[in-house]
């Protein structure tokens, strides 16, 4: 492997097929990121970058739609009354039920509509990185649902009724009792949070990796014969860049509708 | 350098292990959004929703309680036209009735007047026809006698002799007629 390590962009190198270069296959290199400045210790890099350009994006979409809201709405108005209607009624109204759900409706639209704005990123010209591909981000806001559901589990059903409702524990299952409690205790207190955060990590990170692979593959095939073989790459590309925009809004979807699931577990009665 | 890359390839070992500054970063992204919606922009736009959900729900009761009383308007009218339709009726019925009574009772006059006129003429008849006869029946007499008196020569001075020749000579004639008759 001739690729640089370090490389950010794959049309920084000149390295094209019958050049005696091989090909720079994108790889975990790829998401390590050079900091653009250092403040004390702390590396700012794109991703961050990338995440508050994203914040900035939202509260301004939401800013413009919202704030003076009319009766009868504007264009924009309509379109973010579309969105926060899809989450309200779509999501949390359907797992938690209106009732219950209201409380958690601020926390459910801001999750869909951030992670759905980080993903978005992956196909925004220019930036073309999904900040949810880098563990963090997903983790920090699995971390906010982990946290929010165990604090309504045990607030709900007390300390021994908390424990009863995560493990799952019914005296009538009898002798596999402990092996349910056991199994139950692993998936829900341990796994869980892990899952939730690494579904999306993983579909992001994959995501971009296929379309690095076929944009860096139609850059490298732009030789020669080679021209052919770049066009049929590069139409991957778009084919797979149209794929992305409907993974990334499934993705902000799922991670939604499974934080849902965890609150009302947490709120359900125990068996 | 070097030591970048060297940095960049320990770090790729496990890209499930989260850099704390990003996390951070992270946190820091997603509260502010969620602060800006929750804290200021739904539930402004909770309250227009709301609002536009009131003002859709009143209209459709303004229009229903419109329709109810137009319903109820007609019927009304409704029944009034039926009512007075029903009266125009009865009216016609009463004025026929009335007026073949009237026509009845008129009939009834008339014909009663006309026996009243008829049964008047006939008396004024009779009583004209017996007093004709009287009258006749003595100047038959006074004429009969002076003639038979000339004729005789004599006077017929006896008043109950001559009567009784009269009323014979009378009946006779009478009795003449009725024989032709």
């Amino acid at each position: 492997m001739s690729a640089d390590p370090t490389q950010v962009l794959a049309f920084e190198s000149d390295c094209h097929i019958f050049s005696g270069c091989g090909f720079p296959a994108p790889g975990l290199h790829s998401f390590v990121f050079k900091p653009l400045f250092t403040v004390g210790g702390f590396e700012f890099n794109k991703p961050m970058l990338l995440a508050l350009l994203g914040t900035v994006a939202i509260v301004a979409f939401f800013w413009a739609a919202f704030a003076r809201p009319k009766l009868v709405p504007g264009k924009l108005q309509m379109i973010g009354e579309a969105g926060y209607d899809f989450v309200r009624r779509g999501i949390v109204y359907e797992t938690l039920g209106k009732r219950e759900g209201e409380k958690y409706v601020p926390l459910m639209v801001s999750l869909f509509f951030f992670i759905w704005i980080m993903n978005l990123w992956s196909v925004i010209p220019l930036a073309q990185f999904p900040v949810t591909s880098m563990i963090a981000f997903p983790a920090g806001l699995a971390a906010i649902v982990y946290i929010l559901w165990m604090f309504l589990t045990f607030k709900k059903h007390g300390f021994t009724g908390g424990l009863k409702n995560i493990t799952g524990y019914d005296k009538s299952l009898g002798a596999v009792l402990p092996v349910i409690v056991i199994i139950d205790f692993f998936s829900n207190v341990l796994i869980r949070p892990f899952t939730h955060a690494v579904r999306l990590f993983a579909n992001m990170f994959a995501g971009h990796l296929l379309l690095l692979t076929f944009t860096i593959g139609s850059w490298y095939l732009l030789n020669g014969i080679g021209i052919i073989y770049a066009g049929a790459s590069f139409v991957m590309t778009i084919l797979l860049t149209a794929f992305e925009l409907f993974i990334q809004a499934v993705q902000a979807y799922v991670f939604v509708l499974l934080a849902c699931n965890y609150v009302q577990g947490a709120l359900a009665e125990h068996h | 350098m070097n030591a970048l890359v060297t940095l960049a390839a320990t770090e790729e070992q496990n890209p499930l292990i989260p850099e704390i500054p990003e996390l951070v970063i992270g946190l820091i992204a997603f509260a502010i959004v969620f602060i800006f919606l929750a804290k200021k922009l739904l539930p402004t736009i909770n309250k227009v929703l709301e609002e536009r959900r009131e003002a859709i729900e009143g209209g459709i009761e303004k229009a229903e309680a419109a329709q109810t009383e137009a319903q109820s308007v007609l019927e009304q009218y409704k029944a009034q036209l039926a009512e007075a339709r029903h009266e125009a009726a009865r009216l016609r019925q009463e004025a026929q009735e009335q007026g073949a009574a009237l026509i009845a009772e008129m009939r009834a006059e008339g014909q009663r007047q006309r026996e009243e006129i008829v049964a008047a003429g006939h008396t004024q008849i009779e009583a004209d026809r017996k007093a004709a006869a009287g009258a006749l029946r003595q100047d038959v007499g006074k004429l009969a006698t002076e003639l038979a008196g000339k004729l005789v020569g004599e006077s017929l001075e006896d008043h109950a002799r001559q009567s009784r020749v009269i009323d014979r000579f009378l009946d006779e004639l009478e009795e003449k007629a009725e024989a032709t008759r």
